[in-house]
C-alpha cells in the first residue's frame, strides 16, 4: 500500500476525471438552457431558472469541500488538483444565477438592483457572497497564487465562511420551504466540522490581535 | 368544457392577456407542490365532480351547491382581472364566474355576519402537499383565508368557474375558486368547499405562517414592501418569450383604488397590510 500511495498519479486518470467533472458540472446548465428555449420549464421560468442555477453553485461549493476529506481519507492525494476545476463552476453557476436575477427577474432595472441591495439582507448576502468568489476566482491562477504568497492562503480561507453565507442567503430566500436550506445548512457545519483544526488555527491570529484586558484566572 | 356567460362591457380590458398556456402553467397551488409547474403536473387527475359548496354561519339560510349548481344557478359573467402575486409578478386573466355578493345574498346572511371565511377541500388522497411536509411547503392545511363581509360584498369580488371560455383548469382552483384583485394572490383561494360567515375575524393561511410578512388584508400596495422585497413594481407576464418581459409599476390596490379604496378609509394600512 505504502508503494501504491507513493506511485506517480497517471496523468490519465486526472485527465479522465476532470473531463467527467466538466461534463457533469456543464450538462445541468445545458439542459436548462434547451428546456427554457424549449418552453419546458412552465409558464413563468424565472423563479425555477434562479433556484435552480442558485442551487447548482451551492452544489459545486459542497463539493470543492467534500474533495480534501474524501482525499484524505482514501489517500487520493491527486482529488486536490481538482479543487480549482470545480471551484470555478461554482463562480459560472452564481454568475449565471445573479444575471438571471439582474436580467429576467428585475429586467435591468439598475435601480431597483441598489436598493433591494441595500434592503434586502438576503440579497445584500447573495451579493457579498459572489464577491468573494470573484475575489477568490480572479487569485485561483498559479501566477497569482505564487506572487501573493501567504497572503493567498489567507484570502481562500474565506471559502469556509463563505458557504455558511451562501447557505443563509438560500434559507432566508425561500417562502415556507426551509427543509431544503435546513438540510444544507446541516451538510455545510459537518463540511466544516470536518476541518476544526484548520479554523481554528487560522481564526487565532484574529482573535489574539484584539488586545487582552484581563488574564484569565483557572 | 365550454361555460356560456355574458361579457359585461366593465370588465373588459385593452389590457394583453397573460396567454392561457402562461396562466395554467404557472401557479402557486403549494397542495400539489411548491414548484410553479408543480400543480399543472400533479393536478391533472384531481376530482372536480361530483362537489360541494356548502355556505353557513351567520346566514338565514345555509346552502349546498353541487357541481351543477356552480355553474348554473348564477349567470355566467366574464370578468378581465389583473392579478398581482406577492412575489411581485402579474398576470391579466379573463376569468368566467359570478359575484361573491350574488351567492352570499342567497344565503340571506343575518346582522351578526361580520366576516366571511373560506377552506379549501381537504385530501390528502388527492392532494401530495396536504401528505407530505415536504411537498407542501410546511402549511397546515386546508388552507384557509378570509374577508370582511364589506371585502366579500364588493361587487368586484368573484367566484370563478374558468378561465378562457372553458371550466378551470384543476391547477387554477377548479372547480371553483375566489378571486379578489385588489389583494395579492395568495388571497384568492382555490377549490373551496365551505363558506363560512363569521362574527370574528378568522385565521388565513400566509398570516399563521408567518404573520410579519403576510396580513389579513394583503391589500396591493406599491409603499409597504414585503420584509424581504420590494412591492413597488412588478414582472408583467405577458406574450413572448423569456426575454420579453417588462417590469411595471405596481398600483394601489392593483389599480382598483376606485371600487374599494372606501373600504379602508381611516385604516393605516402600513399597520394593516
Amino acid at each position: 500500500m505504502a508503494e501504491a500511495s507513493a506511485r506517480p498519479v497517471y496523468w490519465w486518470r486526472v485527465v479522465t476525471v476532470k473531463t467527467l467533472m466538466h461534463l457533469l458540472a456543464l450538462l445541468p446548465l445545458v439542459g436548462l438552457f434547451w428546456a427554457a428555449n424549449a418552453g419546458r420549464l412552465g409558464g413563468d421560468p424565472v423563479q425555477y431558472i434562479i433556484h435552480f442555477t442558485g442551487k447548482g453553485a451551492l452544489n459545486c461549493l459542497m463539493i470543492t469541500l467534500l474533495l480534501t476529506p474524501l482525499a484524505r481519507k482514501f489517500k487520493q492525494g491527486w482529488l486536490l488538483q481538482c479543487r480549482r476545476l470545480i471551484g470555478l463552476y461554482v463562480i459560472l453557476y452564481a454568475s449565471v444565477h445573479l444575471l438571471s436575477f439582474i436580467a429576467l427577474d428585475l429586467v435591468w432595472d439598475w435601480s431597483l438592483l441598489a436598493s433591494e441591495i441595500v434592503e434586502r439582507p438576503y440579497i445584500l448576502l447573495g451579493m457579498l457572497s459572489w464577491s468573494l468568489l470573484l475575489a477568490l476566482t480572479v487569485t485561483s491562477p498559479m501566477a497569482v497564487r505564487r506572487r501573493m504568497g501567504g497572503q493567498w492562503q489567507r484570502l481562500h480561507f474565506w471559502i469556509y465562511p463563505l458557504i455558511l453565507l451562501v447557505v443563509w442567503h438560500y434559507y432566508w430566500s425561500v417562502r415556507s420551504e426551509v427543509v431544503e436550506p435546513i438540510i444544507y445548512a446541516l451538510v455545510a457545519i459537518w463540511l466544516l466540522s470536518l476541518r476544526k483544526d484548520k479554523l481554528k488555527a487560522f481564526a487565532k491570529p484574529i482573535w489574539s490581535k484584539q488586545p487582552k484586558t484581563k488574564t484569565k484566572v483557572a | 368544457a365550454d361555460l356560456s356567460f355574458s361579457q359585461p362591457q366593465a370588465y373588459v380590458s385593452d389590457e394583453i392577456l397573460t396567454p392561457f398556456d402562461k396562466v395554467s402553467q404557472h401557479n402557486n397551488f403549494y397542495e400539489f407542490g411548491t414548484d410553479k409547474a408543480d400543480p399543472a403536473r400533479n393536478a391533472q387527475s384531481f376530482q372536480t365532480n361530483p362537489w360541494q359548496l356548502k355556505v353557513e354561519g351567520e346566514v338565514g339560510s345555509s346552502l349546498t351547491l353541487d357541481y351543477d349548481d356552480l355553474m348554473q344557478s348564477i349567470p355566467l359573467e366574464e370578468r378581465v382581472y389583473r392579478l398581482r402575486c406577492v412575489e411581485a409578478w402579474s398576470m391579466v386573466i379573463p376569468w368566467v364566474g359570478f359575484p361573491l355578493a350574488a351567492l352570499l345574498k342567497k344565503a340571506d346572511p343575518t346582522g351578526s355576519a361580520k366576516y366571511v371565511a373560506f377552506e379549501t377541500l381537504y385530501d390528502p388522497n388527492q392532494m401530495p402537499g396536504q401528505k407530505s411536509r415536504l411537498m407542501g411547503g410546511g402549511i397546515d392545511y386546508p388552507y384557509v383565508e378570509g374577508l370582511t363581509i364589506e371585502e366579500a360584498m364588493n361587487p368586484l369580488t368573484f367566484i370563478a368557474v374558468g378561465l378562457y371560455g372553458k371550466t378551470l383548469p384543476p391547477q387554477n382552483g377548479a372547480p371553483v375558486r375566489l378571486v379578489v384583485p385588489w389583494k395579492y394572490g395568495f388571497k384568492s383561494i382555490k377549490s373551496v368547499v365551505n363558506i363560512r360567515l363569521t362574527e370574528r375575524r378568522p385565521p388565513t393561511t400566509w398570516n399563521q405562517l408567518a404573520p410579519h410578512e403576510y396580513g389579513f388584508y394583503a391589500n396591493v400596495n406599491p409603499e409597504v414592501d414585503h420584509p424581504r422585497w420590494s412591492q413597488a413594481t412588478e414582472r408583467r407576464i405577458g406574450e413572448g418569450g423569456l426575454l420579453s418581459a417588462k417590469r411595471i409599476a405596481t398600483l394601489p390596490f392593483n389599480g382598483y383604488g376606485e371600487q374599494v379604496a372606501h373600504l379602508y378609509a381611516g385604516l393605516d394600512l402600513r399597520r394593516n397590510y
